[in-house]
This record gives C-alpha cells, sequence and structure tokens, in this order.
C-alpha cells in the first residue's frame, strides 16, 4: 500500500484537532459538574432540626463493606433516634445500599467527592459530620 | 576606520561578538521555549491544553523546568566510568550549538559605515566587495551534526546500564544509516549550486523575487534530507535510542540534574539546526520578497521558515507513533539511499542536457 497517504491523512486529523476546544477542567479552578445521582459522601437529612435517622439498624445490616456504627437511644419523646452514627469512609464503597434500605429516607449520597484527609482517623465521619448543611 | 587589530578593523571584532552572542542567546531561548512550544502544540492537538499553571498559560513553565532540574541532586552510578559520564553531556551539547556559526541568517547590513553579513563565521571584505565565509560549510554542519552522536553513545557506554547501552547502539546504528541518505540528499543540492558556501547557496536561491528556492526544483531531496534529519536527531517518529517503552528513556536514563538537561537541550537545539540547515539549502535561507529593500527582514523570513520546520517537526510527533528497528534501517537502507542515488543521476541527466 502507498505509505504516504495514512501519514498525510494523520497529519491532517492532528491538524484539524489543533483547533478543537480543549476538553481539559482547569480542576481547582473549574468544578466538574456532577451528575444527579453521582454517590459521592453521605448526607444525613434533616427535618424539624434534627436528623431523620430512627436508629432502625437497616443500614449497618445491608452494608456490605461493615462500615457503618450505629446507637440507638430515646430521646425524651420516647423516639428513637441515632445517638451515635458513624461511616468509616475507608472502607465505605460507595454502592448507596444504605440509601436504598433506609424506611425513613433519612440517608442520601451528595455529590461530594473530595474526601482527602490527613490522618487515619479524620476519614471516620460523626453523625455532625454527616448532617446535612 | 580607526584602531586594527591584526590587520582588521575594530568593528570587525565588535560586530563579530555582537553576532556571536545574538546568535547564542537566540538559541538558546529558542531551545528553551521550543520545549514549552511542543508541549503547547500537541497538548492541543490531542485537545488538551498543555501547560497552564506556571505564569500566563504556563510561559515561565521552561524557566520552571530549569530551575527545577538546576537543583536536583546530581547522581553518578558507582559502577560509571565517571569521565565519560561528566563529558558526555557536553560532547551533546557543544556541536548542537556551534552548528550556527556557518548558517547565514541575513543579508548585509551596515552599521557606521560597516558592512556586516549576518551570519556568524563570515565577514565582508571591502576590498574585493564580496562576502567571505566557510566554503565548506555544509561539510562543517556535517561534521559537527556526527559528533553529537558520541555523546549519545558514550553516555549510554559509561552509565554501565543495559537501557544505556542498548539506547547508545541504537542511536549510533540510527545516525549511520540515515546520515548516508542525507548526505547523499544534499549532493543533488550541490551539483545545482556548485558550491558549499552557505552564503553563496543562499544567494542563487533569490530569484523570482526570493522564491527561487531549491525544494521547487529538488522536492525529493528536500523530503528526504529533512526525514532523515529526523532520524539523524532522534525525533520521533524515529527516537529509538530513548524509547520510553522499551529502555526507560535510552542513554539518558541514568542522568539527572543539570546533565539530564544538556541532552534535552542538545535535541532541541539540533531540531533548531536541523530546521536551519533545511531552509538554508531547500527554503531559501533568509530570501524572500522585499529582502533587497529591507535588509532587516532577512532574519525575519529566516526565522519564521525555521519555525515553521519545528512546528512541522512537532506536528509529525504528534501524529506518527514510532517505528519498529527493523522498519527504521529497511526505510534507511532499501529506501532512502536508492531513491537517493537515483535521484542524483536523475540531477546529473537534467543537469547535463540543461
Amino acid at each position: 500500500m502507498n505509505p504516504i497517504t495514512p501519514i498525510i491523512k494523520g497529519l491532517g486529523i492532528t491538524f484539524k484537532h489543533m483547533f478543537l476546544k480543549p476538553v481539559t477542567l482547569q480542576y481547582p479552578t473549574e468544578r466538574p459538574r456532577v451528575a444527579a445521582r453521582y454517590r459521592g459522601l453521605h448526607g444525613l437529612k434533616v427535618s424539624h432540626d434534627k436528623a431523620k435517622c430512627v436508629a432502625c439498624y437497616l443500614c449497618p445490616t445491608v452494608c456490605p463493606a461493615k462500615c457503618i456504627t450505629v446507637e440507638a437511644a430515646e430521646d425524651a419523646n420516647h423516639d428513637k433516634y441515632a445517638t451515635k452514627y458513624e461511616i468509616d469512609m475507608l472502607r465505605c464503597i460507595f454502592c448507596g445500599y444504605c440509601v436504598e434500605a433506609c424506611p425513613v429516607d433519612a440517608l442520601k449520597m451528595t455529590g461530594e467527592f473530595e474526601l482527602a484527609n490527613y490522618s487515619r482517623k479524620d476519614f471516620i465521619y460523626s453523625k455532625e459530620r454527616l448532617l446535612e448543611k | 576606520m580607526g584602531m586594527e587589530i591584526l590587520g582588521l578593523p575594530m568593528m570587525y571584532y565588535i560586530a563579530m561578538v555582537a553576532k556571536v552572542l545574538v546568535t547564542f542567546i537566540f538559541v538558546l531561548l529558542t531551545v528553551a521555549y521550543a520545549t514549552y512550544a511542543e508541549r503547547k502544540i500537541i497538548g492541543h492537538m490531542q485537545v488538551r491544553l498543555g501547560p497552564m499553571r506556571t505564569g500566563w498559560h504556563g510561559l515561565l513553565q521552561p524557566i520552571a523546568d530549569g530551575v527545577k532540574l538546576f537543583f536536583k541532586e546530581e547522581i553518578i552510578p558507582s559502577q560509571a566510568s565517571t569521565f565519560a559520564f561528566l563529558i558526555a553531556p557536553l560532547i551533546a551539547l557543544i556541536p548542537a550549538f556551534i552548528t550556527f556559526a556557518v548558517i547565514p541568517f541575513g543579508g548585509v547590513i551596515e552599521v557606521a559605515g560597516y558592512k556586516i553579513p549576518l551570519q556568524v563565521a563570515a565577514y565582508y571584505d571591502t576590498a574585493a566587495g564580496q562576502v567571505f565565509d566557510i566554503n565548506v560549510g555544509v561539510l562543517y554542519i556535517l561534521a559537527m551534526s556526527s559528533l553529537g552522536v558520541y555523546g549519545i553513545v558514550l553516555a549510554g557506554w559509561s552509565s554501565n546500564s543495559k537501557y544505556s547501552l542498548m539506547g547508545g547502539l541504537r542511536a549510533s546504528a540510527q545516525l549511520i544509516s540515515y546520515e548516508l541518505a542525507a548526505g547523499l540528499s544534499i549532493i543533488a543540492v550541490f551539483m545545482l549550486s556548485g558550491t558549499l558556501s552557505l552564503h553563496k547557496i543562499v544567494a542563487l536561491q533569490s530569484g523570482f523575487g526570493g522564491f527561487d528556492w531549491y525544494i521547487f526544483k529538488q522536492p525529493l531531496a528536500a523530503f528526504m534530507f529533512f526525514v532523515c534529519s529526523l532520524a539523524e536527531i532522534n525525533r520521533t517518529p524515529f527516537d529509538l535510542p530513548e524509547a520510553e517503552t522499551e529502555l526507560v528513556s535510552g542513554f539518558c536514563t541514568e542522568y539527572s540534574s543539570m546533565k539530564y538537561a544538556m541532552f534535552f537541550m542538545a535535541e532541541y537545539a539540533n531540531m533548531v539546526t536541523v530546521s536551519a540547515m533545511t531552509v538554508t539549502l531547500f527554503l531559501g535561507g533568509w530570501n524572500g520578497p522585499f529582502t533587497a529593500a529591507m535588509p532587516l527582514l532577512g532574519p525575519v523570513y529566516f526565522v519564521a521558515k525555521v519555525y515553521f520546520l519545528m512546528f512541522v517537526c512537532m506536528w509529525i510527533r504528534a501524529t506518527l507513533p514510532r517505528y519498529r528497528y527493523d522498519q527504521l534501517m529497511h526505510l534507511g537502507w532499501k529506501v532512502f539511499i536508492p531513491l537517493a542515488l537515483v535521484n542524483i543521476v536523475v540531477t546529473g541527466i537534467i543537469g547535463y542536457f540543461i
């Protein structure tokens, strides 16, 4: 086969691409558009100024990575609530089963994806850190 | 004409020093910003942005790279042959720069009544009324570009590492194969010009309002010379001596810090030299429209043509993958050398009848 034509064609393609708009995202200054159903950091939903979670233990039960720790207690109105709700982000696989399992729709997954930390213990997210803002 | 030293006017020395400094600094800056241009151009060809953070659109990137490499630790492998290891980057770098001594980058300009030809190794003889430059300029360039490979071979051998040795061996084999074809393809130009002086070769291409270029008479030779030059300076698609996929980074695997930077500078300076050489031999050198009226346009045309060819080098790098070793040898020995020989014979026959 004639070896010159493919080279010329290739050169044409690269030349055309030089004038396309670059797809690069200048990350810390330009933010990516996170999809609506993206599974990022968990968030505990708030209703009437307190977490909706009723500490039913369905999410630690369904969790395949066993990363959720819940401790239940009773409040002044004899309602069950979680005194402790921790997710270990080092073990979490972001499968979203906890959100699916929740019977009171108290849990969601946010678009937050920057989960880096400086020490291992900072990866265990407490209830205060998980409460939606 | 004032003072004279060794029978030459003072102006001669001032002009010479000025030419050397301007050329050297210009080449150095071009080399630095060629790295930036390459990253930017290849980036955009791959629909990326290239360097963006260091300065406005990454303009300070070459300086940042230089400073970083300068402060890196110098590592000399314990089993290396130290003297050869240290001298190799210099042997690679110096020939890359001194080739510029003979390349004419402009016509004759007049400063304070003294005529200065814009070519480092040249002077204007007032008595004879013409420019004298080194009369075997092309041979000088060929010699210097072959010297450069000693740096690479020495670097490969003295590192005492298998990857480096393979890189060095490949470089020497490649250089031998392609220098033959490159040399043979220039012979066709000499058959037209009848001289080896680069000044005269450029002057012969000044017809048709500065467009009587040898590329129109010798398109095949121009193409072959450019491709063989790419192979000689180890640019993609012929960058086998530093093939990352096989040889880590070839002959400069064991190098670090400024010595590594020197190999890089040598590579890019070689690219400038090869582009300048192709421009001088085939693209009319500094010739172009209106150079007679405005001699300062000469360097502008020259630089524009050199930069265009450097862009082509980068363009080719963004397009083509690396050749396999046997394909490289096949192309050199079985395609380019026969073609160059045929070209010489055809040029000879046509030249005999015209």
